[in-house]
């Protein structure tokens, strides 16, 4: 939809009018999609899981997979539309005019070949270069460009051989090994630490500039988007709503739920809250005629539900398109996000307390000499990066890994180290809240009976039970409704609702939350944090919140506890240790995650 | 800091796993030699309990002294766990002992016999095992078309019969009532290669083969359809790589790693299974051997072919083993 | 929305026609051996006509080798097939899935022990310690059933464990043991509902195998009772009469292929419905 005003010089990627859907039903996975990237620019594609970012990255490449197929539009690259190809035609083009950096590159390596062979038989099937000498000199040439080692010895690595980070770069290494036009990043730093993440968007970044390439950049991260791309696309089920230049949508969004997006992400300065929005997208075959947003848009009138909004531009001198009808009507994104309400007072009462803290696996020691408190109604952060053994300790003090030595308090009472030998009382007390709501709840018993159980175990009779459950399930804004149904009914945030209800149903007087929003979407997300910020503050919660996000603590912890190698390198006032870091660690890490600019609102 | 070259370190500690698969290799084949010995006693205790051998070869009214210079000369006459230790010691020097019924040594008897049952084995598993690759990789490949739905309906036919019905079922087509192509029963003679009587070996073979490609080309099929959705697979397409490529050089090596260990157990499994088939066809191999054997309480050849079974078991689960780790660079680069 | 229980596998797997057909002829088989007995003309040894012949006054397919009534033979001998093989696979089912639950949720020690001991048992050549077992003891049933029982049994633990270690690893059954439920509870009320679905195709697969086994036995000479009619003795008996007297051999042959084809079908059934059970993993 973009820029037939603007000159077609420079364009690498064209696609028009795109459509994939399901094979067997015929329901649009994605529809209309008009997308333009100019030579060296970057093109954030920004949208929630099921939205339809990767189908659209795939068709880049011409590729739909098993069960989906593309249904009609363009995808123009130089002078060539790939929708209009055959088998062998996109085999030509594919790695050679267009490549594809995966999102995990961990399973996108053949574990049974050498990483040299991998990259050398892309320049093989395209016939890269007048020779094998050639070929092979180019390996080593990318690779020092992705910034690895061409050296015999590591091409002849197998990828469980690499790091992550190591592997992500072998696969970028891939896609830029034939020099192509057009390469389709799909959350590329998905797994990876932040400080391997900067790392790697700052590779990419590098090479497509220096290489006039066009790059689709997929992600569900506005933060990367808003460091990496000139250009943003934002997706809602299955249609690009918004589109125009990072500045603008970031500075002014103007379809509603762009402006959700950018209220939820977190931020690492200011003292605002985020703001979550409930509900989801409607998934394929159910998405309605009108606008899909509708049901979850505060605007929505009955135009917005009668026919599928049309584009308007509402930018000033560069496009800045919305498909909205109340485009121009959206009040500024600030007003979303709600200074943040007076915090807790601390009580100066002790409610856990963790000494000299050892922990490890057969041995081997990953938790050194951890020592601090947390009071009542105060929520610490514990933020680290993976292996920092953030999660050993906090399942040691959930009871659930038992390798450790020292001393856990709770209420002035220590704690054995398996949850089976400590007293029922204390065992309620402590709850658990886990990071994936797809694995925590189990699936063959009802969101009642899950939440019921540690009533149970309390000894609390049925029909008591049933009350409290009821009430727990209203507290977590899930309606009694909820209670007969089972987790494969439920949507992500709803089932991580339910295993707070479970977990705050013995009435514990310390949460620990192991990463609890990781595998949610953003918007999801901020509404899960709004709601632990709620339930501390009204319950005086001590609460443990462990993360490898930096700028969600921000949101939700009084204190801060950074750790690295087993170690509390930093412990502080959130406020203070985000904006004033002590420690060389604290600053690095702060350095490498990314964080939505400012961008000044022309 | 960005622009300095990304050397990573991990990783390359590999030399310090080289004790652990070592060990692991260690650990597998002392397995093995364990169930052999749990397996030999087992054998040698039931084999014994099967009954005194020398009444039934002198009749009920032998004199007790012939009885007992019979006993003594077939050493039974010794306590059970002198017999057994230097029975295994025989077994371990190659010389398991002398049959009860006419005092020749065991491998004369059975020698023979092992022979013409490893043929038949052999001819069974190189009929099978590439065309259930085929079979199972092409199901794969044509996932829900037509030749994998017949195939897996007829593989789950054959899977599910008894290898006598079936033999049963070929013998009725092929060799006597419909066609008659092939002879009902095989007739090796004596000191002659099992190959003498070529005809004879083809329905016994054919009944082996259908007893053991289901389950192989199921697992090939599974492990292929599993590779194929794998992303390294839609990465190498993604690559531009040609169909071909794509199958041999990213799919296929995948998919024989998790396949290896299924071949393994099954070529394990026709060594009890030609016990019933050659039963059926006549065919002279180790299964008759242990027919005639057993009635007569002739311990030790029965002896002899329970190890014999056993040994092919264990050794090709250690293959299997072996296999997998050289095809699974993730195991073998810990090798080197 | 509904609010039902997600179907159970085994419902939805009725929804499949194998399935159906494979209940359909385990229950003809079930029903031949049952009510067999009663509807037969002839008691399994009586004398009915001159042996191996095709046509005999008062017999539809003829006499076998003996000049018995092949098709009272036939309706005689399934009950013991039947019943033989349920038993054991019932008890190598419950052992067995015990040991793998267990294994899997203790893992450590207790697991290496465990699966080693299974691994053991199947490395034995179990048909020939049968054979050997049952030439000693003779063939009694509980003999049968259990040799059938010990073959069953490891081969169900190894199952259930693979089935049940990544549902080990699922967090619910942390959240569980942070609760402190005891070992038994987790075991029964967390793991056991949650690999139901494999463990159903695979008592399938072995209930088919330990008809198999049991009929191989017969067919061996090691019926259960040996002047009574069994459905695998008979087409040892009749086989070498394939030419003048073909149904001494066809109809149990076709008995035994239909009952475990039946079985099979099931279990193939069952396991497509498991493969297409959803997992609990939201569409990406
Ligand atoms: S079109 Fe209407 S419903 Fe859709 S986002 Fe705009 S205002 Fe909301």
């Amino acid at each position: 939809m973009s820029g037939t005003m603007q000159s077609r010089e420079n364009v690498a990627l064209e696609i028009r009018g795109l459509r994939i859907d399901v094979a067997e039903s015929g329901a649009d996975i994605v529809d209309e999609v008009d997308l333009t990237i100019r030579r060296g620019e970057v093109l954030g594609l920004v949208g929630e899981s099921g939205s339809g970012k990767t189908t659209i990255g795939l068709a880049v490449l011409g590729h739909a997979r098993r069960g989906v197929a593309i249904h009609g539009g363009t995808v123009r690259i130089g002078d060539r539309d790939l929708n209009g190809l055959d088998a062998k035609e996109l085999r030509s083009v594919r790695g050679k005019l267009v490549s594809y950096v995966p999102q995990d590159p961990g399973t996108a390596l053949n574990p049974a070949l050498r990483i040299g062979k991998q990259i050398l038989e892309v320049l093989e099937t395209h016939g890269f270069g007048a020779n094998q000498a050639e070929r092979e000199a180019r390996v080593v040439e990318v690779l020092s460009e992705v910034m690895l080692p061409g050296v015999p010895e590591f091409l002849r690595r197998y990828p469980h051989q690499l790091s992550g980070g190591q592997q992500q770069r072998v696969g970028l290494a891939m896609a830029f090994a034939c020099r192509p036009a057009v390469i389709v990043l799909d959350e590329p730093t998905t797994g990876l630490d932040v400080s391997t993440q900067t790392h790697v968007l700052q590779t990419i970044r590098d090479l497509a500039a220096r290489h006039g390439v066009a790059a689709l950049y997929v992600t569900h991260d506005l933060a990367v988007v808003a460091t990496l791309a000139d250009q943003v696309a934002v997706m809602y089920a299955g249609r690009v709503v918004e589109q125009g230049s990072t500045a603008d949508i970031f500075a002014n969004p103007a379809h509603p739920y762009t402006r959700y997006l950018v209220a939820a992400a977190p931020e690492m300065d200011g003292d605002r809250q985020m703001v979550g929005l409930v509900g989801r997208a409607p998934s394929p075959g159910k998405r309605p005629v009108g606008c899909a947003f509708a049901l979850r848009c505060e605007l929505a009138t009955e135009e917005c539900v009668a026919e599928f909004p049309g584009v308007t531009d509402v930018g000033t001198d560069r496009p800045h398109q919305v498909r909205c009808v109340h485009a121009f009507g959206v009040p500024d994104r600030t007003a979303l996000r709600v200074a943040s309400t007076a915090r807790v007072v601390r009580e100066s009462e002790v409610a856990l307390s963790i000494r000299h803290v050892d922990a490890g696996y057969s041995g081997t020691n990953v938790v050194h000499d951890v020592s601090f408190d947390i009071q009542r109604g105060e929520c610490v952060a514990l933020v680290g990066e993976s292996g920092s053994g953030k999660s050993t300790l906090s399942r040691s003090i959930g009871g659930l890994h038992r390798e450790w030595t020292g001393e856990i308090v709770l209420d002035g009472a220590p704690l054995e180290k398996s949850s089976r030998n400590r007293p029922v009382a204390q065992r309620l007390s402590i709850q658990y809240v886990f990071q994936n709501p797809y694995s925590s709840l189990h699936p063959r018993r009802s969101v009642a009976d899950s939440i019921a159980r540690p009533l149970a175990i309390a000894g609390v009779d049925a029909r008591d039970a049933a009350i409290e459950v009821d009430r727990m399930l209203e507290r977590v804004s899930l309606s009694s409704a909820y209670g007969s149904r089972y987790p494969d009914q439920l949507s992500g945030g709803e089932r991580q609702r339910v295993a707070i209800a479970r977990a705050l149903v013995s009435k514990p007087h310390m949460l620990i939350c192991d990463e609890v929003t990781s595998a949610l979407d953003v918007l999801v997300q901020a509404a899960i944090i709004e709601l632990l910020v709620d339930l501390q503050r009204d319950l005086g919660l001590a609460m443990l919140f462990v993360t490898h996000n930096l700028p969600l603590v921000r949101s939700i912890a009084q204190r801060v506890a950074v750790m690295s190698d087993g170690k509390i390198v930093e412990l502080g006032d959130t406020a203070e240790t985000l904006q004033h870091p002590r420690e060389e660690y604290t600053k690095r890490l702060l350095a490498d995650t990314p964080v939505i600019p400012t961008f000044s609102n022309n | 800091m960005a622009g300095a070259p990304y050397w990573g370190a991990s990783a390359t500690a590999a030399s310090s796993t080289f004790m652990g698969i070592f060990k692991l290799i260690v650990r597998r084949v002392l397995l093995g030699v364990v169930t052999l010995l749990v397996v030999s006693f087992a054998v040698f205790a039931l084999t014994n309990l099967l009954g005194d051998p020398v009444h039934r070869m002198l009749g009920r009214g032998a004199l007790p002294e012939v009885v007992k210079a019979k006993r003594a000369e077939l050493g039974l006459d010794r306590p059970f766990f002198t017999r057994y230790f230097e029975w295994l010691k025989g077994l371990m020097t190659g010389d398991p002992g002398n049959s009860f019924s006419n005092g020749s040594p065991v491998m004369d008897i059975v020698g023979d016999r092992i022979k013409n049952s490893l043929f038949l084995m052999f001819v069974a598993s190189m009929v099978s095992i590439p065309l259930s690759l085929f079979i199972g990789a092409r199901a794969a490949l044509r996932r829900d078309k037509t030749f994998d739905r017949v195939t897996s309906n007829q593989m789950l036919i054959f899977a599910a019969m008894p290898e006598f019905v079936v033999g049963a079922f070929l013998t009725v087509l092929l060799a006597t009532n419909v066609w008659h192509v092939f002879p009902a029963t095989s007739r090796i003679r004596p000191g002659q290669p099992p190959w003498s009587d070529w005809k004879g070996v083809i329905l016994p073979a054919i009944t082996l083969t259908l007893a053991v490609t289901p389950h192989v080309s199921r697992t090939m099929r599974a492990a292929m359809i599993e590779v194929l959705e794998s992303d390294y697979v839609e990465m190498a397409r993604l690559k531009g790589l040609p169909e071909r490529a794509v199958l041999w050089r990213h799919a296929f090596p995948n998919a024989v790693g998790p396949t290896l260990q299924v071949i393994a157990l099954n070529i394990a499994y026709l060594a009890g299974g030609v016990v019933v088939v050659e039963s059926l066809f006549n065919y002279r191999g180790i299964g008759i051997a242990l027919r005639d054997a057993i009635p007569v309480a002739n311990a030790p050849i029965v002896q002899f072919i329970a190890m014999f079974i056993a040994t092919i078991y264990v050794v090709c689960n250690l293959l299997a083993d072996l296999g997998a780790i050289l095809v699974t660079p993730r195991l073998r680069t810990r090798l080197q | 929305m509904s609010a039902e229980k997600p179907a159970g596998v085994w419902r939805s797997s009725l929804r499949l026609w194998r399935t159906r057909i494979g209940i359909a002829l385990v229950l003809l088989l079930v029903g031949v051996a049952i009510v067999g007995p009663w509807v037969a003309k002839f008691s399994p040894s009586e004398f009915a006509g001159t042996p191996n012949t095709r046509h005999v006054p008062g017999t539809w397919l003829g006499t076998d080798y003996l000049g018995q009534d092949v098709v009272s033979r036939f309706l005689h001998g399934g009950r013991s097939i039947l019943w033989m093989a349920s038993v054991s696979t019932l008890l190598g089912f419950v052992f067995g899935a015990a040991i793998g639950l267990i294994a899997a949720y203790n893992r450590g020690r207790l697991d290496d022990v465990l699966m080693r001991g299974m691994d053991i048992l199947l490395a034995f050549p179990q048909l020939l310690l049968a054979l050997v077992a049952l030439t000693t003891i003779g063939p009694e049933p509980w003999l049968i059933i259990t040799i059938v029982a010990f073959t069953t049994m490891p081969r169900i633990a190894r199952i259930t464990r693979g089935a049940a270690v990544p549902v080990v690893e699922r967090d619910f059954i942390g959240a569980a043991e942070a609760l402190g439920e005891s070992r038994f509870r987790i075991i029964t009320k967390e793991l056991l509902p949650n690999v139901t679905g494999p463990l159903l195709v695979e008592a399938n697969l072995r209930l088919t195998y330990s008809i198999a086994t049991i009929a191989g036995l017969g067919f061996l000479g090691f019926a259960a009772e040996v002047n009574a009619a069994d459905w695998g003795q008979m087409v040892q008996e009749n086989r070498t009469a394939l030419t003048v007297a073909p149904w001494g051999t066809l109809l149990p042959a076709f008995a035994i292929a239909l009952l475990t084809v039946g079985t099979g079908l099931i279990a193939d059934g069952v396991s497509r419905t498991v493969a297409g059970v959803d997992r609990g993993r939201p569409d990406a």
